[in-house]
């Protein structure tokens, strides 16, 4: 039976498509409690990193603690886990689901349910989730909140019978929606005097109180001073402070079963304090842990090399201070022929990739090559060693494999019907294999297929956007391993091989893929003093060939007279333009080509 | 050592499709701005220079009055070199001797072609017979030291017509001749038609075959290849040009005009109206960057090597007591092994092919 104190608290999140208006309802929510000033409200309160905003994309996850007092004056606490929405974070999505009872769907009336819409929606009703659907931006005049009320009844099957109809950007419903929290999410129950369990749903770290973990209380109750024991790194610490989030910190005295909240112990490392570990007390252990830990596992590698590789130490230091936040984020030291010192990263996927480079660029200053990203295969040997390999360039030769395996996907992508042709058309030439397909409404097609990850991780989701005008959507997760016809493709400049444009290709597309990529580098690399021979192969079998006319000139004839200044600038440029290459062998390569080799049809 | 002086006169009348340089079409100023020139000229503590040159624009679309105003102004200098440039159309009689009279003696003349169709597509307002006529005349007046500015890799020019360009200079005889190629300038109405690709301009190997032309023809008639895109009878370098590859200091007159003085480089503002408001409390000077040893260095090596000659060694070491293979040693050796450079002992100069990439050169002597 849930306390008196438990009956007055709603732990609850938001689940919407990218765009649909998650940040601004969080917003409206925030204002109407009265949690923020309007002086302290600025547009999406929860996204704080510059990045967040700027790709309008939640990547770590947020707490709020909003206190709302209903028409007949009672007070209840309302506790808001912002989650992050794109596929590669799935695992932390489903961490702060585990927090909450309940989650608001929020779906835009002009567009009905996407993708992520449906799969963060399964994954909160797999939580028995209480689900209140709320059909946003109803002020628009393409708006059709009906349909997509019935949309949502026929797809996921929840009653829209009195689902909120709202307009987060003008504040119109908000009032409906908070009532709708506290009348439809079940208040949070569990013991608060047994042993204490803990989800952690996400910890940053903090230069001055170390990691900051962010929790669920399921049962028990944690203080200051008391011990804990993290239950799946086995490690124990004395907590140095308890709190809640108003947004900023706010040391209380305790946190009992029913509260969301965050607890500081002198951790030093975000690895030690992962998502989904249950914390507990060290005198009093609880018998198990929650349900759902697994550690975060990269499914994504690639070379991040500096382009001035005197900055090595610079970019190392950089990946430590990175992975400090993010326990997801693996590399190791790497050595390529090419690029010289490096390193291969492990990523979650392709967003967490770009992240992580975006902010190595930005925040730490480096200009960074990075090579294609590549998944793991699976090798099996002729002498029966089976090996993953993340990195092309150490693929074993041809005669010493027995077969290879690479991992599928299951992808769901949601169309309109006239787009259906069109994306059926990709996915087989990704060597998607067909599932089934399955009418949402007249106009919108659900397809299914199961798809080698080594093909979404390319272009695929630009090409599918473009295919379909944007208004496709794509959710996909991770099946397993199966075998596959592959070969390794290298690519040669100036007659050597540059180890870090090779790839691992399905056999069949090898030659189709060697052409476009040497046509690729082509436009890419800059003519220079001599002519450059861009060659693929596999093997020693070269199967394809273009060339790099070279520079026949390159002067400045014009007199500009005594301005001196403007002629120095034009070469000032043009040596900028050479540091952003990375110098192989004789041959300069612009950072470009190492990512662009990827996106060739 | 004496420095050069440098008037601009940023006077048009009209602008040339190709040009980017600042200039006004609008004459209605030009006494004002006069007046402004002669105070700034008035400044100028130097009595002795190696040259003079009023460029612009074009300096001989100044009426009468306001040359002689100008000219007078200028006669307390003493000097080696007396440049003008002029434009065809705009040199009639009275005007080249009202020039000759104030010691000039040096004519820049801009053709740049010699088919009336191709002058035309430039914006040109001259044809070729005009320049024949002012040419003439100037040689009449008694002007002995004449320089022709051609073009090539222009739209509409093949490699005849590149070949008729210089059989037609060469007959009537100046003693220096500059060859620039066209570059498409950002704001100007080529750049526009060329991004639509309107605009049917040789490709770099055309252009390569038309300079490598132009500098073997020019040599079998007697001119020295002294700097890329200039060309002299022996004796007739142009001093003033000189100066700037020389790295060695000049005054900057006028709206625009960039100066060389005591180390530091200065450039006046470039709008006309802006410049006679502000010259009267000598405001008119916008930026001042000083020149480091470091920085000259490496402005010496730029600009020398445009110069067929090169960079002396010797004179390195003399100007900087620095021997140039300790400050650019891995550059120069880097850029000799690539066939760019060569090193006789006394010069280091571009080769026929760093000539023709000149500019991959250069960046490597920036710091």
């Amino acid at each position: 039976m849930p306390s008196d104190r438990q009956k007055k608290i709603r732990n609850f999140c938001i689940i919407a498509h990218i765009d649909h208006g998650k940040s601004t309802l969080a917003d409206r929510l925030i204002e109407k409690t009265g949690t923020l000033t309007q002086r302290e409200m600025e547009d999406q309160v929860l996204d704080t990193m510059e990045l967040e905003k700027e790709r309008g994309i939640t990547i770590k996850a947020q707490a709020i603690r909003l206190v709302h007092t209903t028409e007949n004056g009672e007070e209840y606490i309302l506790n808001l886990i912002d989650t992050p929405g794109h596929v590669d974070f799935n695992y932390e999505v489903s961490r702060s689901l585990a927090a909450c009872e309940g989650a608001l769907l929020v779906v835009d009336a002009t567009q009905g349910i996407q993708a992520q819409t449906l799969a963060n929606c399964y994954l909160a009703l797999e939580h028995n989730l209480e689900i209140i659907p709320v059909i946003n931006k109803i002020d628009l005049p393409s708006a059709r909140p009906d349909e997509i009320k019935k949309e949502i009844e026929d797809v996921i099957g929840l009653d829209c019978s009195d689902a909120p109809l709202i307009s987060a950007k003008v504040g119109l419903g908000i009032e409906d929606v908070l009532k709708a929290i506290v009348e439809k999410i079940p208040c949070p129950e569990g013991d608060e005097d047994a042993p204490l369990r803990a989800l952690i749903f996400d910890s940053y770290y903090d230069s001055y109180k170390g990691v900051i973990c962010y929790i669920r209380v399921k049962e028990g109750t944690i203080k200051k001073g008391m011990k804990i024991k993290l239950m799946a790194s086995k490690k124990e610490y004395e907590v140095t402070e308890v709190g809640i989030f108003r947004p900023q910190y706010m040391e209380v005295a305790e946190l009992k079963a029913g509260d969301v909240g965050y607890v500081c112990a002198s951790i030093k490392n975000v690895r030690d304090a992962r998502v989904g570990d249950t914390i507990t007390e060290a005198e009093r252990e609880a018998k198990e842990p929650l349900p759902g830990y697994r550690p975060a596992i990269p499914m994504v590698f690639s070379g991040f090399y500096p382009t001035d590789s005197a900055k090595y130490e610079e970019l190392k230091e950089a990946l430590e201070k990175l992975q400090l936040n993010d326990a997801a984020l693996i590399f190791e030291p790497e050595t390529s022929v090419a690029l010289g010192f490096g390193f291969r990263c492990g990523f979650l996927g392709l967003l967490h990739m770009e992240i992580v480079q975006e902010r190595l660029e930005r925040e730490y200053n480096l200009d960074i090559v990075t090579t294609a990203p590549s998944v793991i295969y699976r090798i099996t040997k002729t002498d029966g060693e089976v090996i993953e390999l993340t990195n092309p360039t150490n693929m074993p030769s041809p005669t010493e494999i027995e077969f290879m395996e690479e991992p599928y996907v299951k992808a769901t992508i949601i169309t309109p019907s006239e787009y259906v042709g069109a994306v059926m058309d990709l996915c087989q030439n990704k060597r998607g294999i067909f599932k089934n397909m399955e009418y949402i409404e007249t106009t919108r097609v659900m397809l299914h297929y199961e798809m080698p990850l080594n093909e979404i991780i390319y272009d695929f989701f630009d090409a599918l956007k473009s295919r379909t005008k944007g208004y496709a959507s794509l959710d996909y997760e991770l099946i397993g391993y199966k075998e596959s016809d592959l070969v390794k493709l290298d690519i040669l400049l100036n007659g050597d091989p540059v180890d870090a444009l090779s790839q691992i290709v399905p056999k069949e597309r090898a030659y189709q893929r060697g052409r476009a990529i040497c046509e690729k580098l082509k436009e890419i690399i800059p003519r220079q003093l001599f002519e450059i021979p861009i060659q693929a192969a596999i093997g020693s079998k070269i199967i394809a060939r273009e060339t790099v006319k070279a520079l026949r000139k390159d002067v400045l004839a014009k007199c500009y007279g005594g301005d001196i200044t403007r002629k120095k600038k034009l070469l000032e440029k043009q040596k900028e333009g050479k540091k952003r290459m990375k110098q192989i062998g004789t041959v300069e390569v612009p950072q470009e080509a190492f990512m662009a080799v990827l996106k060739v049809e | 050592m004496e420095r050069a002086l440098y008037i601009h006169i940023p006077f048009c009348v009209r602008k040339c499709l190709y040009c980017d340089f600042y200039s006004l079409s609008d004459l209605s100023l030009q006494d004002n701005y006069i007046d402004a020139v002669i105070t700034e000229i008035k400044r100028i503590d130097d009595k002795k220079f190696k040259s003079v040159f009023i460029g612009g624009g074009t300096p001989t679309v100044l009426s009468n009055k306001n040359l002689e105003k100008l000219l007078k102004s200028l006669s307390k200098f003493q000097y080696l070199e007396f440049t003008v440039e002029a434009n065809p159309g705009t040199l009639e009689k009275e005007k080249l001797i009202l020039l000759k009279e104030y010691g000039v003696n040096r004519l820049s003349i801009g053709l740049q072609a010699v088919q009336d169709r191709i002058l035309k597509k430039l914006g040109r307002i001259h044809s070729f017979n005009d320049f024949l006529e002012n040419y003439e005349m100037a040689r009449r007046v008694g002007f002995n030291n004449i320089n022709v500015d051609l073009m090539f890799d222009i739209p509409g020019q093949g490699m005849d017509e590149w070949k008729e360009t210089l059989d037609k200079i060469a007959e009537v005889n100046p003693e220096h001749l500059s060859c620039y190629s066209l570059i498409i300038e950002e704001g100007t109405p080529f750049y526009e038609l060329y991004n639509s690709g309107q605009l049917n301009i040789a490709d770099e190997n055309m252009d390569r075959e038309m300079y490598h032309y132009a500098v073997a023809f020019l040599k079998s008639k007697g001119f020295i290849h002294y700097e890329i895109s200039n060309f002299a009878l022996p004796g007739y370098e142009c001093i003033h040009n000189l100066t700037y590859w020389d790295e060695e200091e000049y005054y900057g007159v006028g709206a625009s005009a960039h100066s060389f003085i005591d180390k530091c480089r200065y450039y006046n503002v470039d709008d006309v109206k802006e410049y006679i408001k502000l010259i009267y409390n000598d405001e008119a000077k916008k930026e001042k960057i000083f020149i480091s040893k470091k920085d000259e260095m490496s402005e010496f090596m730029i600009l020398g090597l445009r110069k067929i000659k090169g960079v002396s060694k010797g004179l390195f070491k003399k100007r900087f007591n620095e021997d140039v293979y300790d400050v650019f040693g891995q550059e120069i050796s880097k850029l000799i092994e690539q066939g760019l450079l060569k090193d006789d002992g006394e010069n280091v100069f571009l080769t026929r092919r760093g000539l023709d990439v000149a500019n991959q050169v250069f960046v490597k002597f920036i710091l």
